[in-house]
């Protein structure tokens, strides 16, 4: 029943967006995103396959966009071609928190400086989403940097090969242990 | 003979006396009769002494004897005007010879030293050394702005002379420095060209002139009237002829008067002409265009200053075009567009392209048929049709239609299950699907977020094999198809893979039509069919059966 195909063509991401990864985030172990640059440089923030989100199939608890007392993610709204009024944010700036059904918590923060354009509301009503397809319908934030700082802003991030080089390491520091 | 009347000697006296051009006193005594300013100059100048003197002489002669008004200048006069400054009616000096050879204090010397036979030979030369095709001319004249304070300084000048003698005269009656230009110089261009210099040509031919020594003339106006001159974008100055205008409208007689000499102060030289400009309206020719290749983008591709692809449908319809109408530069514009890689099949998508200050621009059926050719032939990426010349006013058909209207496509999907034949059958059933769009994120960064509701109206499926199958759509114009098929994130609600519960994916696409009727369908002059037919059946008005 289940033929799926292993791809000989490249998919909707090979083809139109560049994988960037940032790993460790805020020194935490293995909380690793993904960031997919549009070659219109547009970006859109997930979460990586080895981020333990992901890892210890747990089911999630809950998904919170509202960072702070004052602010949420939710509320923010852009208008126009050149999108005001979206929040800007800066690499380290968080764009939601999730807990999992163990009780840990984990935030997701932007990655890249540029302004907010859309968070993905879907994940709220189907958490689900976030595990069986992080990568597409399980995406977090789209981001759009600034058009001078395009180019700039992937010089701190990995690239898929320096990712797998990390994941290969960790997995061997795993089988020394 | 000038069609002066006795009102106006005053006037010519007032204004010879200021030292102001033979054609300029013409224009404040409101002659209309344009042959009168086409005399020379010196004529002109002649017959106003004479006018002058005539009454002078009347008057000497005492106020019981007749001179009939065609009676023969006397000669006694004339020798007199001659000789200059003589001194007629207590002590009134009219200084009638000055006014010959010094500038215009009012026109600056537009209407003394640019309204002959030499000047308009010049312009001329300007206008065919650039190779038009024409018939016909507009000729447009720009003049200083300090034109109009010399202009207003001069009617304050002659106001009061005529109020003293009980006179009226509005500023509204005056001819206009430009208007008596044309009269003059439209003839002499006219005989210069051989073609009829009118109000409405295709053809502008725009003489300007400048007077940098009086441009300092407007400026006790910025002081007061400050509301209308407001800096802005593409101005060289804020002293333009509107807002020049507006603050003498404005402005009252006693400040003007304070601000302004009246008459005018005498200036040492004339206007400065500058280069003739010619400039034919845009020519505007339609077509439809087939796109066969999946590596050809619609206009330049152009990545941080560099070239992505080689050529483009545009540049490969354009430069026949540009060749055969000699044009300076163009406007490419479609009924929408499509990606580098889709295809455009069928009748093709309606486009237009405007040719700007074109050399050439009449063309018969059988010439433009030729240049579609030419396009033709130039590449087997593109085909074009119906090529036509249309009018601006019809361009607008094209853009009306691109948001009602339906267009069908063909693609080639993906999916990631399996599939065998009957999978596919539901989708054959759909009718309607209405489909909610976020902007795609391929186009987010320079279109506005927003969610778009779209129709789906029918699909049709074809297998191919158990991962591919064809997919034909027939959808509201502006539904993204590549969007639809793959979801885009999930941003678009619902997708095919979401109808389908299985990812899928869009490997290639083909406009097969675009639902608009315009530009009509044009017919082979050669191939004997009847051009006079209703080209397409969408003019019918009957529908089908």
């Amino acid at each position: 029943m289940d033929e799926t195909e292993v791809r000989r063509t490249p998919s909707v991401i090979d083809r139109y967006f560049t994988r960037w990864y940032k790993t460790d985030l805020k020194g935490k172990p293995c909380e690793d995103h993904c960031i997919l640059q549009h070659s219109n440089r547009i970006c859109v923030i997930t979460l990586a396959e080895s981020h333990p989100l992901l890892q210890n199939g747990k089911a999630i608890e809950s998904i919170n966009y509202q960072i702070s007392a004052g602010c949420s993610r939710l509320q923010n709204k852009v208008s126009g071609k050149s999108k005001r009024g979206g929040q800007f944010l800066t690499e380290l700036a968080p764009l939601c928190r999730i807990k999992n059904s163990d009780g840990e918590e984990y935030t997701v923060y932007s990655c890249v400086r540029g302004r907010l354009l859309e968070v993905n509301e879907d994940i709220l009503t189907r958490p689900n989403l976030l595990l069986e397809k992080p990568s597409a319908e399980g995406y977090i934030a789209v981001l759009l940097p600034k058009f001078e700082e395009s180019k700039s802003i992937t010089d701190t991030l990995l690239t898929r090969a320096e990712y797998e080089d990390i994941l290969l390491k960790r997995s061997a520091v795993k089988v020394d242990q | 003979m000038l069609p002066l009347k006795d009102k106006d000697r005053p006037i010519a006296v007032a204004l010879l006396g200021a030292g102001c051009c033979p054609r300029c006193i013409l224009r404040f005594c409101c002659v209309s009769l344009q042959s009168a300013y086409r005399q020379p100059h010196e004529d002109i100048l002649f017959e106003l002494q004479r006018f002058i003197h005539e009454k002078v002489a009347d008057e000497s002669h005492g106020a019981t004897e007749e001179v009939p008004a065609d009676s023969p200048p006397c000669k006694k006069v004339r020798l007199e005007a001659e000789q200059g400054g003589e001194v007629h009616e207590g002590g009134e000096d009219i200084s009638v010879v000055e006014g010959k050879s010094k500038i215009c204090v009012v026109c600056l010397g537009v209407l003394q030293d640019f309204c002959d036979k030499d000047f308009a030979k010049k312009v001329a030369e300007a206008v065919t050394s650039e190779k038009y095709e024409f018939d016909s001319l507009v000729l447009s004249v720009s003049l200083p702005a300090q034109l109009s304070v010399r202009e207003h300084s001069a009617w304050l000048l002659i106001k009061t002379e005529v109020r003293q003698k009980g006179l009226c005269l509005g500023k509204d009656d005056v001819i206009q420095v430009k208007e008596a230009f044309k009269w003059i110089l439209q003839s002499l261009l006219s005989q210069q060209l051989g073609v009829p210099v009118v109000s409405k040509s295709p053809l502008e031919v725009s003489v300007g002139f400048t007077h940098p020594e009086t441009d300092g003339d407007c400026h006790f106006l910025a002081a007061a009237c400050s509301g209308c001159f407001k800096p802005a974008k593409n101005k060289l100055s804020v002293f333009t002829r509107m807002a020049v205008a507006k603050a003498l409208e404005r402005i009252s007689e006693e400040s003007f008067r304070r601000k302004f000499t009246c008459p005018p102060w005498l200036p040492a030289t004339k206007c400065t002409v500058q280069e003739v400009q010619c400039l034919h309206a845009p020519v505007f020719v339609a077509g439809r265009y087939n796109k066969f290749s999946r590596t050809l983008p619609q206009t330049p591709w152009v990545i941080d200053g560099e070239r992505r692809m080689e050529s483009s449908v545009e540049e490969l319809i354009t430069s026949p075009l540009i060749a055969s109408f000699q044009a300076e530069g163009f406007n490419f514009s479609s009924s929408g567009r499509e990606d580098v890689d889709v295809r455009t099949l069928g009748n093709g998508r309606p486009f237009a392209v405007e040719l700007l200050n074109p050399r050439r621009a009449r063309f018969s059926p059988a010439e433009v048929r030729k240049i579609q050719e030419a396009i033709n032939k130039s590449s087997d990426k593109i085909r074009v049709r119906d090529l036509q010349i249309v009018t601006r006013d019809a361009v607008g058909h094209m853009k009306e239609g691109e948001e009602e209207k339906t267009k069908s496509y063909s693609a080639l999907i993906w999916t990631h299950k399996a599939i065998e034949e009957q999978d596919l059958e539901f989708i054959n059933d759909i009718k309607d699907l209405g489909i909610a769009q976020k902007t795609p994120l391929r186009v987010l960064h320079r279109r506005p977020l927003a969610v778009r509701q779209r129709v789906i109206h029918t699909m049709a499926t074809r297998f191919r094999d158990d991962h591919h199958f064809y997919l034909q759509l027939r959808t509201q114009a502006g539904t993204y198809i590549k969007e639809f098929v793959h979801g885009d994130f999930g941003r678009t609600k619902p997708s095919l893979g979401d109808l389908m519960k299985t990812e899928t994916d869009i490997l290639e696409l083909d406009v097969e039509s675009v639902d608009v009727d315009w530009p009509p369908a044009v017919t082979d002059p050669e191939s004997g069919e009847n051009p006079d037919l209703p080209a397409s059946p969408q003019h019918g008005g009957t529908p089908d059966c």
